[in-house]
């Protein structure tokens, strides 16, 4: 079991013929991730070709769907165009997409969100890594290679701390039913508290992975939902404590304002509600070997 | 990106808020022509940082000498490690009735622009939040309606606003919106909006941020960047497009991720070591990012120890090593590396830097205590 995406699953990527797209959907399509269809305005008729596989290309999405009945969506398009694949996605009826692009404007990714809201559509993203569910299938970024099937769910708003992380589990044995990363945006499609639900409700779940980092206050959030309705055990990680403060840390949405959005706050809210929180990732493989009696 | 309190208030003025007359000098002479045109003016220090009242940076000019002389005070000032290049001589407000805080924002938890006013103005919003929350008046914005009459009068009610200003802040409060929006705001605030004299509002003061990733749109406000007062590693990086901010530390750190960039100054940190800088070189950096990464880290004369930690996804280990390799037989260093590959590409990227006489570590963990031992063995 896994939550989001399985082998099953039926991806059409938008931007397949880009140079990032083509190079991350041919990765995907290795790993056996089933992508259907390609979208590249002006390049509808053409093949893209990977790991033994011929995907067709469309020049929309709607053309897509029409044909391959995609249910997943992989969004991968410069910034400039990423709003309008958004829409143009949810538009086509597919119920979950991934946007990977960085740098979407905030004031569009509200009105995005609302629109996707009242369409009831899933967004993951933007300006995120992905998820991956080891050994099925792989949407995105995430490094296959570093992560194992097993019972650990993974959430972070960072990439490349998240595949430290699942490495660190691997290294121990520990394997992951799926590893989400929502994004360091300051507005997102999906939140912490989005995948922990999928997660308590997932059988297969058994343990819980949050990694947060400095800005806005989605941890705080997540720790009191946490709280009340998560009865898996959840361990936890905040990047950023050295940060300092009024600055921008990479992600547009890591930055601690006054005295909202610090470690300290997101480290302090989930130390109540039960959560471990490791000093150092390297510790947080161990602390969930230890919570899980390995 | 923040704007100067003088770029803010004319792009305000652009959307019919009011704000006073006033121009920007860069010397006293200036400050002391400006004045004689206006009459009495307030001479404000333009830089990008706050509190420039308690630092000196404001003071009044009420005749042109007194202008000239207050100008040359500040100018050259340095506040809070800025020095002061220009400053706005505005004029003097007709007396002052009432101050208020008025700002358009956006709310990231409720993921809607959001107003946020209060009666006690003048004041830093901070601390009015943190003595007397009830005294803060939060209404949202739906993006698709924008400020609606209502809405404005609810914020001036319950300011205890004069009810005969009741219109002239619903079209002052509506152009702070338009202005936020069609420029791509992340905030624009005016602190203090007054009630002068007159019994009219004024914005006094105001601060605007912009939307990086909104400014390939956004030609005139990008255009507006203070490029002389941006540090030059800082510049270069955000020419490179490389995420890079200075800290006060030794160990300078090359990292990919944002996130993993934070971690490794926090671990750097946790084994009792300081980093120098934060820098992320982005998802698949290129050998001359990379490269680039590296001679801003080594531009800094307090940088003792380098720690390069890279965990490839997009970015691919052998392209992160070329660079290093490059930067290397540029810029010629004797400051000691710690580099730890790990990801895709990883052992290409080893295999290539085995020459490089760097010192390698497998774990996080164990790249940070190596480059804290180096830092400190070459002090």
């Amino acid at each position: 079991m896994s939550i989001l995406i399985d082998k099953n699953t039926r991806v059409v990527v938008s931007g397949i013929t880009g140079r990032e797209g083509s190079f991350h959907t041919r990765q995907m399509i290795e790993y056996g991730t089933n992508v259907v269809a390609g979208v590249t305005p002006g390049k509808g008729g053409q093949v893209f070709e990977a790991g033994g596989k011929k995907v067709p290309v469309f020049n929309t999405v709607r053309e897509a769907v029409e044909a391959t009945q995609p249910n997943a969506s992989m969004i991968i398009v410069p910034a400039r165009f990423a709003v309008d694949a958004i829409y143009e996605t949810a538009d086509a009826g597919i119920p979950f997409m991934t946007c990977l692009t960085e740098y979407i404007p905030v004031l569009d990714m509200i009105e995005a969100r609302a629109y996707l809201d009242a369409k009831g559509v899933r967004l993951l993203g933007p300006n995120c890594p992905g998820l991956l569910t080891p050994g099925e299938a792989r949407i995105g970024f995430i490094p296959g290679e570093v992560a194992m099937p097993g019972p650990v769910g993974v959430v972070s708003k960072s990439g490349t701390l998240t595949y430290e992380v699942i490495d660190a589990l691997t290294r121990l044995g520990i394997g992951q039913t799926t590893c989400v990363g929502i994004g360091g945006d300051p507005i997102n499609g999906t939140d912490f508290i989005d995948v922990l639900k999928l997660f308590e409700a997932d059988p297969a779940t058994e343990h819980i992975v949050m990694i947060g980092e400095i800005g806005g206050n989605a941890e705080e959030k997540a720790a009191a939902f946490i709280k009340e309705h998560v009865t898996k055990p959840v361990t936890s990680f905040i990047a950023g404590r050295t940060a300092p403060p009024g600055r921008r840390m990479g992600h547009a949405g890591a930055i601690v304002e006054g005295k909202s959005g610090t470690a300290e706050g997101k480290i302090e809210a989930l130390r109540a509600a039960g959560v471990p929180v490791a000093d150092n990732p390297d510790d947080i493989a161990k602390i969930v070997a230890e919570r899980m009696g390995k | 990106m923040n704007l100067h309190e003088f770029q803010a208030k004319r792009l305000f003025a652009e959307h019919g808020v009011p704000i006073p007359n006033g121009e920007v000098a860069y010397t006293p002479a200036e400050a002391r022509e400006i004045a004689a045109r206006l009459g009495g003016v307030i001479v404000k220090a333009q830089v990008h940082t706050g509190g420039r009242g308690k630092a000196g940076g404001v003071k009044l000019g009420r005749t042109p000498e007194e202008a000239e002389a207050a100008a040359k005070a500040i100018l050259g000032m340095n506040i809070k490690g800025y020095t002061v290049g220009k400053v706005l001589c505005d004029e003097l407000a007709p007396g002052i009735e009432q101050e208020i805080y008025l700002a358009v924002l956006i709310d990231r938890a409720n993921r809607r622009p959001m107003i946020m006013a209060s009666a006690a103005g003048g004041m830093d919003i901070e601390q009015v939040a943190e003595e007397m929350p009830e005294k803060i008046i939060k209404v949202h914005i739906e993006p698709s309606l924008g400020v609606r009459s209502y809405q404005s009068t609810y914020v001036a009610s319950r300011m205890g606003l004069p009810k005969e200003l009741w219109r002239d802040f619903h079209k002052l409060l509506t152009g702070l919106y338009s202005c936020f929006k069609a420029n791509d705001a992340s905030l624009t605030e005016i602190n203090p909006l007054v009630i002068t004299g007159e019994g009219k509002l004024l914005a006094v003061d105001g601060k605007m941020s912009v939307d990086d990733n909104a400014l390939y749109r956004q030609e005139k406000v990008a255009a507006m960047r203070d490029v002389a007062e941006e540090p030059v590693a800082e510049k270069q990086a955000r020419e490179a497009g490389i995420n890079f901010i200075k800290l006060d530390g030794n160990i300078g750190c090359m990292v990919n991720g944002a996130g993993l960039a934070m971690t490794t100054m926090d671990v750097t940190k946790l084994f009792g070591g300081a980093p120098a800088n934060f820098l992320d070189i982005g998802g698949g950096a290129k050998a001359d990012q990379v490269a680039a990464a590296l001679r801003i880290i080594l531009s800094d004369p307090n940088v003792k120890a380098v720690l390069i930690n890279i965990f490839g996804g997009i970015t691919r280990g052998d392209e992160v090593a070329k660079g290093i390799v490059a930067a290397l037989e540029e810029v010629q260093t004797d400051v000691p590396m710690v580099v730890r590959l790990a990801g895709t590409n990883a052992a290409e990227g080893m295999a290539i830097l085995a020459d490089a006489k760097m010192e390698t570590a497998v774990t996080l963990s164990d790249a940070a205590q190596k480059a804290v031992a180096l830092a400190q063995g070459s002090n």
